[in-house]
């Protein structure tokens, strides 16, 4: 079963890369894109990344992805303006199809859940198995030309544009962070300052130390494990904190970092891209007030309530 | 100690203040750290090429955009604000609050939803967007950014403060796992109802939140209606 679903994801990485690569053809054909030769080579590298990625060396994978950043560091990457929006004609279809209209967007959200319930080991491939079960239910209810459907892989694709591989780039920084060791000299300079014997600057230094640790590698349940090793235990758990009450608030208080990292490309890059914003941070600066308020909250209860 | 890896850091805050393209700083900053943490520059590439071709699940949601797009184009947001007009008294706000709850609620039961490709893009945006011009008729490109990271913020909040609460998540049986590891007694049932308090708060957090957002819009578009 498990080997299925490994095959399962490649395919669908395959597709992906089709996808990526048939956006690459059209950025060549498209007159309306001033920097159309950029864009479709920028495409182009990144199908091959996605479709041959499991059996191209990895200096070779490494290097084409170098090859995306000096398209992008030297703006070649450009948009197309070939698509125009046909709200006269999307605002019949509603009245047309009514709230049949969200039946694909439903069996891709329910087919989801279902098919992560039923069959555990497919968790990794539920994203592409209902993007490919919904895409088939709105072919059916559509109808849309062959036509219709390519010009909108495309201009989806266009339109998330180079944002849409941040967030993969960002998890692979997060690798090279980790061979480097970066974490350990983090946990090392935060108990380097912190002394022993203080409840509250230990909690402080703790939920602090969860936070500015998952801010650097985007990822809340490294830093609970390296963090929790080298300033939990000393400083908080070893002074006689709750280890139950402890050790829940101080994964949420990474989390607050979470809320303030482009490192956690996947929540915070990711819908930059997908609902097309302009500010590339904006997703972040809206959530730095609730998470510095939240990261106060977890001090505050982990001093009182885990003592 | 050596601090010199802490460099790539460095470059990415520079390359933050800077504004200088993001994909570019990112390589940039691996490249370095790898090099001055004594990797050679073939391993150092191999790594990122490892990372990235490892991590090609991250941007799996591109076979999402086809089916999103066809929807699009046959009347997804029109009918989206249509039903948005049928309710009465439901702001950006009301609404967003709403989907935080169910989102919290979701996550207590084990329910993994979609996030943001699969629940922010194609659904919540658009009804958040469709009940700011259910209120205000028109609204300018200044909200229309602020709508769209406001749901993001609520899809995360969600989504992060309340998937502990569950005892069989991931995040509840890494904390019980590691605390048993450094010989700590926390059982992971035990972890989810603590978690639960921290879920609440955030609830609490993102409605004064969403309340605090409506009153902006308010003030915004109440101002421009005084001056005609």
């Amino acid at each position: 079963m498990e080997t299925f679903f490994n095959y399962l994801l490649e395919f669908f990485f395959i597709v992906a890369g089709v996808q990526f690569s048939y956006a690459g053809y059209r950025a060549l054909k498209d007159k309306t894109n001033q920097k159309n030769m950029g864009t479709a080579i920028f495409w182009i590298i990144l199908g091959i990344l996605f479709i041959f990625g499991k059996w191209l060396p990895s200096v070779l994978s490494g290097l084409l992805v170098v090859g995306l950043g000096v398209i992008t560091l030297f703006k070649q990457f450009g948009n197309s303006e070939e698509y125009i929006e046909d709200v006269k004609k999307a605002e019949k279809s509603a009245q047309k199809y009514r709230n049949t209209v969200f039946t694909p967007v439903i069996v891709m959200a329910l087919s989801a859940i279902v098919i992560s319930f039923l069959i555990p080991e497919s968790s990794t491939t539920v994203i592409g198995i209902g993007a490919l079960l919904s895409l088939l239910v709105a072919l059916i209810i559509f109808r849309p030309s062959t036509e219709e459907v390519l010009d909108e892989t495309n201009r989806m694709v266009q339109q998330v544009g180079t944002t849409s591989i941040l967030p993969q780039l960002l998890a692979a920084l997060g690798l090279i962070f980790v061979e480097a060791g970066v974490g350990d000299i983090v946990a090392e300079l935060i108990s380097g300052v912190v002394p022993q014997g203080n409840v509250f600057l230990g909690v402080t230094a703790y939920v602090i130390g969860m936070m500015l640790f998952t801010m650097i590698m985007g990822n809340a349940f490294a830093a609970f494990t390296v963090i929790t090793a080298g300033i939990g235990v000393p400083f908080v758990l070893a002074q006689g904190g709750n280890p139950v009450i402890v050790g829940a608030l101080a994964m949420t208080a990474g989390y607050c970092g979470t809320l303030l990292t482009p490192m956690a490309g996947n929540f915070n890059v990711l819908p930059v891209a997908l609902l097309e914003m302009e500010d590339e941070y904006g997703v972040i600066k809206a959530q730095i007030p609730i998470a510095l308020i939240m990261a106060v909250i977890h001090i505050l209860l982990m001093y009182f309530w885990a003592f | 100690m050596d601090y010199l890896p802490l460099i790539g850091i460095v470059i990415i805050v520079i390359g933050f203040i800077l504004k200088i393209d993001t994909i570019a700083v990112v390589i940039i900053a691996g490249l370095i750290t790898g090099l001055v943490s004594g990797l050679s520059l073939t391993e150092v590439l191999a790594l990122l090429g490892q990372g990235f071709t490892e991590n090609r699940l991250v941007t799996l949601f591109v076979l999402t955009l086809t089916m999103i797009g066809l929807s699009e184009r046959y009347g997804l947001k029109e009918q989206a604000v249509y039903l948005i007009n049928k309710i009465k008294g439901l702001t950006v706000g009301r609404f967003l609050s709403l989907y935080l709850l169910i989102r919290e609620a979701a996550g207590l039961f084990s329910l993994r939803l979609g996030g943001h490709p699969q629940f922010v893009r194609p659904l919540i945006e658009p009804m958040a967007q469709a009940s700011a011009v259910a209120n205000f008729d028109d609204t300018d490109e200044e909200t229309k950014e602020r709508i769209k990271a406001q749901a993001s913020v609520m899809e995360n909040m969600g989504n992060f403060y309340a998937q502990n609460t569950f005892v069989g998540s991931s995040g509840t049986l890494l904390i019980a796992g590691t605390l048993k590891s450094l010989g700590y007694d926390a059982p992971a049932a035990k972890i989810a109802v603590a978690s639960l308090v921290i879920a609440v708060i955030s609830l609490l957090m993102g409605i004064v939140y969403n309340i605090w957002f409506d009153r902006q819009l308010n003030k915004k578009y109440k101002k421009a209606g005084d001056d005609q």
